[in-house]
């Protein structure tokens, strides 16, 4: 029989960043608050200390802050003729692990969505007709708007110190920032970060085309800064270890840097590391939670912690493997429409073209993760759907973000993968390349979901989650679009040599190279119980005292990095919760 | 060359980030004083490769990135000593893994690591059965062969010539990679001897500090690579 705790008023299930955001607001409140971190703990001291972070080997290559597959994965097929087998090594996608969770190891690029991106099937259909959106595409609206998230996004931002150059400021267009971004009620909370030489000629080139460049919104710190819970960041100098690593200067926006400090500092909060929680335990009746249990990896024992509100704050992927144990909704059947959890699943579609200067210096290592210059002249606002023949858009980067050479020896096309040929080419060309990203969006398809699989269980015996995910025609053909706008911008900067590399038609996806980690939606918001598997703040339609947070709501993925929409929503949910909910526990639709 | 336990050289390592170029003179009297010259290659005490094992380790980096040309080869840089230690430790164990069955090994590349084996167990069965197929087609193991005949038989490898068994068919890549990654990677783990290869391309190593540098447009950065534990070159 499993040990029980204390009763808690609330129980948060993952310390990531919207662990940590509910944590710290529920906090408030004066609830007694525990939080359940599968991993183990970790801070920038002493675990991202210099010079021992600095690791390419470890970190970026064995890839130590990550989530362990022995510990935790999932099964992937392409289609529902395949058998899904194990992720068993990570590739496309990195969970992280412990306190901080993918906050910690990420790139810092924080972006809010553009306004009909949460509106998307109301923009089709009002602008071209329901007719384009091509069979097995489940477009959707947010049952939220842009402007109900907006103060949200501007508390997410000044939280986590995002340094930038607003370009909307209340409907007015500003020069430098991006004048296609939804409206902002305040300027980034920090000025825009320096300038690295790929992104200056990035920069001239696409002003030269009549292209709008501003300067990618960083959750990097450009400037000393003390955000709303009197944390502190210092300025980044550049290190160029961003992502896959733990910031060791206190200037990388992460749940350690921006939260966790101030939040330990309540009596009223405790958390407990290596407690991998097995399920959400529903009441009789089936309306309600009582609680979770985990797995104590020190005892090595199952405990029961009881508590009045379960909030579900674990990577995207393991929030929805969580909730289908748990039985927190029906699961998704492709073929019916029917049920919602594991619905939705959706990714990114990225594409990119590499550039060879013989002559020029780009110093590579010089950069950050979240660096550079963008254009959204093609982004989703921008495209005309109808006339084009897909749904989508992507906004494009140029900056340095690591030349850590073990990963990033960009080399032309043809050149012999070992021998002294390569030896070769790595000496004559390493330094002397800049590439352009285009970062696309993803939409989401009755193909795409995730289910429980029939034959791999992990070690307390639990099916392995199983994601049946390919790419699909229409953002193949965005991405294309893509190659067809870049290639003409990349030549204008009159590179020695030029490539690139863009998904095409028939594409199949591939689990070996890593791609993003940017696994959205399976328990997406939705305006009734039959749309989605939690309501617009981001409460289960099966038992009201549990929140799920974090990606998994989205309905598809937009165009951008997704953590500023992941911390508006955050924010958003735990306002609904204190304002509306701790009076009154309900449904709150 | 330690200062604090846990934290080797710091010290020096401040000492070789702030001086930079115009101390250079000074720093290279400390790196005099701080090496000592490692075990050569033929007395190295292996701690996962057997003999066999190792003299094909040797030869096979040797060719993936010979000494020829400009830059460190594999074996000046010590590469052979990094695939020993990392097939030794939790890499080559796969401790980090999920390797439950059941296993399909022939399933396509795309769909990832399937093979039931570790890497350390693909070196083991691999290396024999590759020997094998290169004493039949040469007429002696890898080891033996002369440069050029090596490089054909790494190249029938890479490309699948070979008829290895479906769960060791991924050798050549995973080769090919733990030899750039030994190339590559900080000394501390065996490989990259001195900090060659990064000089050769130009990588500053764990400097991880270049505050005045963003807006130094199409200048080369001057300073050479610093490791983990405060070397310098």
């Amino acid at each position: 029989m499993a040990r029980q705790e204390k009763k808690k008023d609330v129980v948060i299930v993952g310390l990531g960043w919207t662990g940590s955001i509910a944590g710290i607001e529920l906090a408030q409140e004066g609830l007694d608050i525990v939080a359940l971190e599968r991993g183990h703990d970790q801070n920038t001291v002493p675990n991202f200390e210099y010079p021992q972070q600095i690791d390419e080997l470890k970190y970026g290559v064995r890839l130590k802050m990550m989530q362990k597959p022995s510990q935790q994965t999932l099964t992937v097929r392409r289609d529902g003729g395949e058998t899904a087998l194990p992720y068993r090594s990570l590739g496309s996608f990195l969970p992280g692990n412990g306190v901080g969770g993918a906050g910690t190891h990420w790139n810092g690029l924080n972006w809010r969505p553009q306004e009909i991106e949460l509106k998307l099937r109301s923009h089709v259909v009002e602008n071209w007709g329901e007719e384009i959106i091509p069979e097995g595409m489940n477009l959707g609206d947010y049952p939220v708007s842009y402007d109900e998230l907006e103060p949200f996004f501007t508390q997410f931002e000044k939280v986590a110190g995002i340094s930038g150059q607003a370009g909307n400021l209340n409907g007015e267009i500003r020069e430098g920032g991006n004048p296609f971004e939804g409206w902002r009620s305040e300027d980034y909370p920090m000025p825009p970060m320096p300038t690295t030489y790929d992104s200056a000629k990035f920069r001239d080139a696409a002003a030269a085309m009549g292209y709008h460049p501003f300067h990618a919104p960083a959750g990097i710190a450009s400037t000393s800064y003390v955000n709303p819970y009197g944390m502190q960041m210092g300025p980044c100098n550049f290190c160029g270890f961003c992502e896959r690593y733990g910031c060791y200067q206190y200037s990388k926006s992460s749940p350690q840097t921006a939260i966790l400090g101030a939040l330990k500092r309540y009596p009223n909060f405790e958390y407990r590391t290596q407690s991998e929680v097995l399920r959400v335990e529903l009441a009789a009746d089936g309306q309600t939670a009582t609680g979770v249990t985990y797995w104590d990896d020190v005892a090595q024992e199952e405990v029961f912690q009881p508590a009045d509100i379960v909030i579900l704050s674990s990577y995207q992927l393991n929030n929805v493997h969580l909730m289908l144990l748990s039985g927190l909704g029906e699961a998704y059947n492709p073929l019916t429409g029917e049920g919602t959890l594991g619905k939705n699943y959706a990714y990114q579609m990225n594409g990119g073209v590499t550039m060879f200067f013989r002559d020029e210096e780009f110093n590579p290592f010089v950069g950050h993760g979240a660096n550079g210059v963008c254009i959204d002249d093609f982004s989703i606002s921008q495209n005309d759907f109808g006339a084009e023949g897909f749904i989508g858009g992507s906004y494009w980067r140029s900056g340095t973000f690591n030349g850590q050479p073990i990963r990033n020896m960009p080399l032309p096309k043809g050149t012999p993968s070992w021998g002294a040929g390569w030896k070769q080419a790595i000496g004559e060309n390493y330094g002397h390349a800049m590439s352009i990203g285009s970062h696309g969006s993803h939409m989401s398809y009755a193909n795409n979901h995730l289910d429980l699989d029939p034959t791999y269980t992990d070690r307390h015996g639990r099916p392995l989650m199983r994601m049946t995910f390919n790419w699909q025609d229409n953002d193949l053909k965005m991405n294309q679009f893509m190659k067809s706008k870049m290639e003409p911008l990349a030549a204008s900067m009159n590179p020695d040599l030029m490539q690139s590399g863009f998904k095409g038609e028939g594409a199949m996806y591939d689990v070996r190279p890593y791609q993003t980690t940017h696994n959205t939606g399976g328990h997406i918001m939705g305006e009734t119980a039959r749309e989605g598997a939690v309501n617009r703040y981001s409460q289960s339609w099966k038992a009201h005292n549990v929140f799920a947070m974090g990606a998994g709501n989205f309905v598809q993925n937009t165009q951008y990095n997704p953590t500023g929409l992941v911390g508006g929503l955050a924010y958003h949910t735990v306002n609904a919760i204190r304002t509306q909910y701790l009076s009154n526990p309900r449904p709150l639709v | 060359m330690t200062d604090l336990p846990g934290y080797p050289s710091r010290r020096n390592f401040l000492k070789a980030s702030a001086a930079g170029v115009a101390l250079s003179g000074l720093a290279a009297q400390a790196k005099a004083q701080e090496t000592t010259p490692p075990v050569p290659l033929e007395e190295y005490d292996r701690s996962y490769l057997t003999a066999d094992e190792w003299a094909f380790v040797m030869a096979a980096s040797a060719r993936l990135i010979p000494s020829e040309g400009d830059g460190p080869g594999a074996i000046e840089a010590r590469v052979p000593v990094f695939i020993d230690l990392q097939l030794a430790g939790d890499y080559g164990s796969a401790d980090d893994w999920y390797m439950e069955g059941p296993h399909d090994p022939d399933a396509e590349p795309a769909r990832g690591w399937q093979t039931p084996l570790s890497p350390a167990e693909i070196y083991r069965q691999a290396i024999p059965a590759f020997d094998a197929w290169c004493q039949e087609t040469h007429g002696a193991a890898f080891a033996e062969l002369s440069e050029e005949l090596q490089d054909a038989a790494l190249t029938a490898l890479q490309n699948g010539d070979v008829g290895l068994a479906s769960e060791i068919r991924d050798f050549f890549t995973i080769l090919l990679a733990n030899t750039k990654e030994g190339y590559f990677a900080d000394p501390q783990y065996g490989g990259n001897h001195e900090m060659q290869s990064w000089v050769y391309i130009g990588f500053p190593g764990a400097r991880a500090a270049y505050r005045a540098w963003p807006e130094r447009h199409n200048e080369k950065y001057p300073l050479g690579p610093v490791s983990i534990s405060g070397e310098r070159a």
